[in-house]
């Protein structure tokens, strides 16, 4: 599996998964649970539109992505909960599937595009992926103060000019970088569980920002090389195993939790009585 | 061009500002100023219009008319005088950040890039929680923290980049009796120590009237404004609200109720019973 | 124009005697009445999520019954009962989309789908599983499924009709029902059932991925439209049923637009049609209130 035609496959999922790892830990920290479902839908539509014209299906992913984070930014709170946002998003599925269903490969394209594959990036795409992936790491290097804290305290943050309208739209921009990415190699439908799980298991070991987001990225790339190894080893999907790598590692982070017990600093008691 | 004194001493000024919300006028007409390292009750009922009055303050509503200064410049986007503790602090208990972290934020989290470690910076964020009394849970999530414990965290953050004033928004809302007097106790003595102007918002003045230095108090969207002794008194109160109110002092304590039902006019809306504030 | 050259307009020749369309147009009205009752209560109940997350997690069971040669439906149904009861053991009727764990238990369904799916289309002589289960194929739904779909709605409108009363006022304050002596457990636990015969229902006819736009869909636009419970409950289905015949008309139709004579998915209309109507009906009645209020007057 470390043959020279696979070294363009390692290059590809280490790339996803410090990308899955960084994102992932603002997405969790900020509940952006929709958008992590949403955009990559989005992507999945864009990317059978590209099938279907014979374009590259990393600019149909991009595409699509992007105009999907500006959409949801622009529709603000109310693409959370507004029953129209749920039905774009099963439309953008059912357009994908129109466009498939046009194409030659129908059930092949919809199952690689849906759950990924091992070989889902190919040699061409592995510079602008990393191009991508460098913007991305390098964009939330930047945002990273203004971002942590429009995200724990909204309100305290803005009231102090960090505007979270601008926040939200930055961050939506920079799921789309990752969705982008992560799309070909995991597929649509588990893009998802790989920016919570790692994420979400990672803040369980630590409270520091920053090292629960490097941890975040530690377990991202064992979730991806895990599955890529075993999916090479098995021929069975990525998708397979990243969904269940990663419930394990967070049903581990739980029980470590439950293990260690949740320190609690000793509050003062409180009196009884009123004094005075 | 005003003077120096005068705008080094005045730190914050609201001018005639009045607020439609949903086509309903919320505030009317408020006046009121104060100058630096005063400390001031903004007291009223619930949905007497305060927050609305806040978040002029903070910026974060455009009055419909009137404007706000804070030391003597009109209010802009990014003000660094002003700090801020919400009401609804909201923490998520599993959030992977620390204390020390929040603090750190309320520093320099308006600056682009990631914050490099130094000994300054690390030593300027543990003198504010000592300051807080809150040292000793610097490095324990914010989430896992109790209510007053998260409170005195975010006055940290909001006091350490040298505000020259602080808004709190009912800090004293769902404490009890101890911990309420050790929150303004704790607030008014920072205030003194770093000159930081204090406006705390409450339902119930009593437990600020040994700190406060004026009043502003809010009904039905209009405001009187002044020592506590001036405003607070029969007369003053039910010029404000139109109807009758008594202000009755017992053991140090201030009681405001609603006059006898015969008194005054009624209909303006509000449950009379909820006026009867105080211990 | 006359009736018969509009009707040889819209529809293409052999529409009325081809089986598979008659069988296509039962189960999808079947499907579609099931959904408009039991989606309308969903929505003013909030679990729409809930329906969500039963789709998602069909899918294994679904793609599940294909390896073992059943109809989808069947693994649909089984699947959709066990996690139905886990989420009623573990208390989690109204799980949010934002949770953590929700989603990862999601994602584990679909990847454990997508396994499924690798073995139907390797190891089984059918084809095409994948677009069956995700996207729905029923036009290839055989003439024998019909009085099991049949009989599957029958159980869930019975759920429904039975629990209608004590559903109808926990959905409203389940404080209230308690207080009222509504076992507000059990009928939760009841309307949990019918709601994954339901999404199994709606699986089978636009797909398991594609499933909540016609439960959630017709529903809410009802009750944009209406804040009486009965109607919005005919209003849900009467759009459900339009939008599914219209769908399978247009896809039949589909088949004569190109030289190349590939069809159109049926559920890409469906979930077309019922996108497109709740836009228009939102634009329609403007931004009232968005929490429809709900009515116990029939």
């Amino acid at each position: 599996m470390f043959s020279s035609f696979m070294l363009n496959t390692w290059e590809a999922a280490t790339i996803v998964a410090i990308v899955a790892g960084v994102v992932g830990f603002f997405t969790v920290l900020r509940g952006a649970a929709f958008a992590a479902h949403a955009l990559p839908v989005g992507a999945f539509a864009g990317a059978a539109a590209a099938t279907l014209v014979g374009v590259s299906t990393l600019l149909g992913f991009g595409a699509f992505s992007l105009l999907g984070a500006l959409t949801i930014s622009a529709l603000g709170r109310r693409a959370r909960s507004d029953v129209a946002t749920a039905l774009a998003v099963v439309m953008m599925l059912g357009l994908g599937s129109l466009f498939l269903s046009l194409t030659s490969e129908y059930a092949q394209q919809v199952y690689s595009l849906l759950f990924g594959q091992v070989l889902g990036v190919s040699t061409n795409e592995l510079l602008p992926t990393a191009v991508l992936a460098a913007v991305c790491v390098l964009g939330v290097a930047v945002l990273y103060r203004p971002l942590l804290w429009s995200s724990v305290a909204p309100a305290a943050s803005e009231a102090r000019g960090v505007s979270a309208a601008r926040m939200e739209l930055a961050f939506l921009l920079v799921v789309a970088v990752a969705t982008t990415m992560a799309v070909p190699v995991v597929g649509t439908l588990l893009v998802f569980t790989l920016l919570i799980s790692p994420a979400a298991a990672a803040r369980s070991f630590s409270a520091n920002p920053m090292v629960a987001m490097a941890l975040s990225v530690l377990l991202a790339l064992a979730t991806v090389w895990s599955s890529i190894a075993l999916s090479y080893e098995t021929n069975l999907p990525v998708g397979f195993f990243v969904g269940s790598i990663g419930a394990a590692t967070y049903a581990m982070s739980r029980l470590w939790v439950a293990a260690r017990g949740r320190r609690r600093v000793p509050a003062p008691a409180r009196p009884a009585a009123v004094a005075g | 061009m005003r003077d120096v004194t005068e705008r080094s001493a005045e730190i914050l000024a609201v001018e005639g500002v009045s607020v439609s919300l949903g086509g309903r006028e919320v505030l009317h007409d408020v006046k009121f100023h104060f100058g630096a390292g005063e400390f001031i009750g903004l007291i009223g009922s619930n949905g007497a219009g305060k927050t609305t009055l806040l978040r002029v303050i903070l910026g974060l509503v455009e009055p419909t008319a009137g404007r706000v200064l804070l030391g003597g410049k009109p209010r802009s986007r990014r003000n660094p005088l002003v700090g801020y503790v919400p009401q609804q602090i909201g923490l998520d208990p599993d959030m992977p950040i620390r204390a020390r972290d929040l603090v750190g934020m309320g520093l320099d989290g308006h600056r682009f890039g990631i914050p490099l470690p130094s000994a300054r910076r690390t030593a300027l964020i543990d003198e504010m929680l000592d300051a807080v009394d809150a040292l000793r849970f610097a490095d324990s999530r914010v989430g896992s923290l109790s209510g007053g414990e998260q409170q005195r965290v975010m006055i940290a953050h909001a006091l350490i980049s040298r505000p020259r004033l602080l808004l709190l928004d009912e800090p004293l809302a769902n404490l009890d009796i101890r911990s309420e007097q050790e929150v303004v106790t704790l607030v008014a003595g920072i205030a003194r120590q770093q000159g930081v102007a204090v406006l705390i918002s409450a339902h119930d003045m009593n437990p600020l009237l040994p700190v406060m230095d004026h009043v502003v108090y809010v009904a039905a969207g209009r405001v009187a404004s002044g020592p506590t002794d001036e405003v607070v008194t029969t007369e003053a109160l039910s010029r404000l609200y139109g109807h009758r109110v008594d202000v009755i002092h017992v053991n140090g304590r201030v009681l405001v109720v609603a006059g006898r039902e015969n008194e005054g006019l009624h209909g303006d809306g509000h449950d009379l019973d909820q006026f009867a504030t105080g211990a | 124009m006359t009736l018969t050259s509009l009707g040889s307009w819209f529809f293409e020749p052999g529409f009325f005697s081809n089986s598979p369309v008659r069988v296509a147009l039962t189960i999808g009205a079947i499907a579609a009445v099931v959904s408009g009752v039991v989606g309308v209560f969903t929505v003013m109940r909030g679990q729409s999520f809930a329906g969500h997350s039963l789709a998602d997690i069909g899918t294994a069971g679904g793609s599940a019954a294909f390896l073992v040669g059943a109809n989808p439906l069947y693994g649909f149904v089984a699947m959709n009962l066990l996690a139905a009861g886990a989420m009623e053991l573990l208390g989690v009727r109204r799980p949010r989309g934002r949770d953590v764990a929700t989603g990862i238990v999601l994602g584990a369904s679909l990847g454990l789908a997508a396994l499924f799916l690798y073995w139907d289309t390797t190891s089984t002589s059918t084809t095409g599983a994948t677009v069956n289960v995700l996207f729905g194929s029923i036009f290839t739904l055989p003439a024998s499924m019909v009085p099991v779909v049949a009989g599957f709605s029958v159980a869930a409108l019975a759920l429904i009709a039975v629990l209608y009363r004590p559903l109808l006022l926990s959905s409203l304050s389940s404080d209230l029902a308690a207080a009222r002596g509504v076992p507000v457990g059990l009928v939760g636990l009841g309307f949990l059932v019918a709601l994954a015969l339901a999404v199994s229902l709606c699986a089978i006819t636009i797909g398991a991925i594609l499933s909540t736009a016609l439960l959630v869909g017709p529903a809410a636009i009802a009750l944009r439209l209406t804040r009486r419970t009965g109607v919005a409950i005919l209003v849900a289905c009467a759009i459900g049923v339009g939008a599914t015949w219209v769908g399978i008309v247009l896809a039949y139709d589909s088949y004569a637009w190109t030289t190349s004579h590939t069809a159109w998915p049926v559920s890409f209309f469906v979930v077309t049609l019922i996108f497109v109507s709740y836009v228009a009906v939102d634009l329609a009645t403007g931004r009232r209130s968005r929490r429809p209020r709900l009515s116990a007057s029939r």
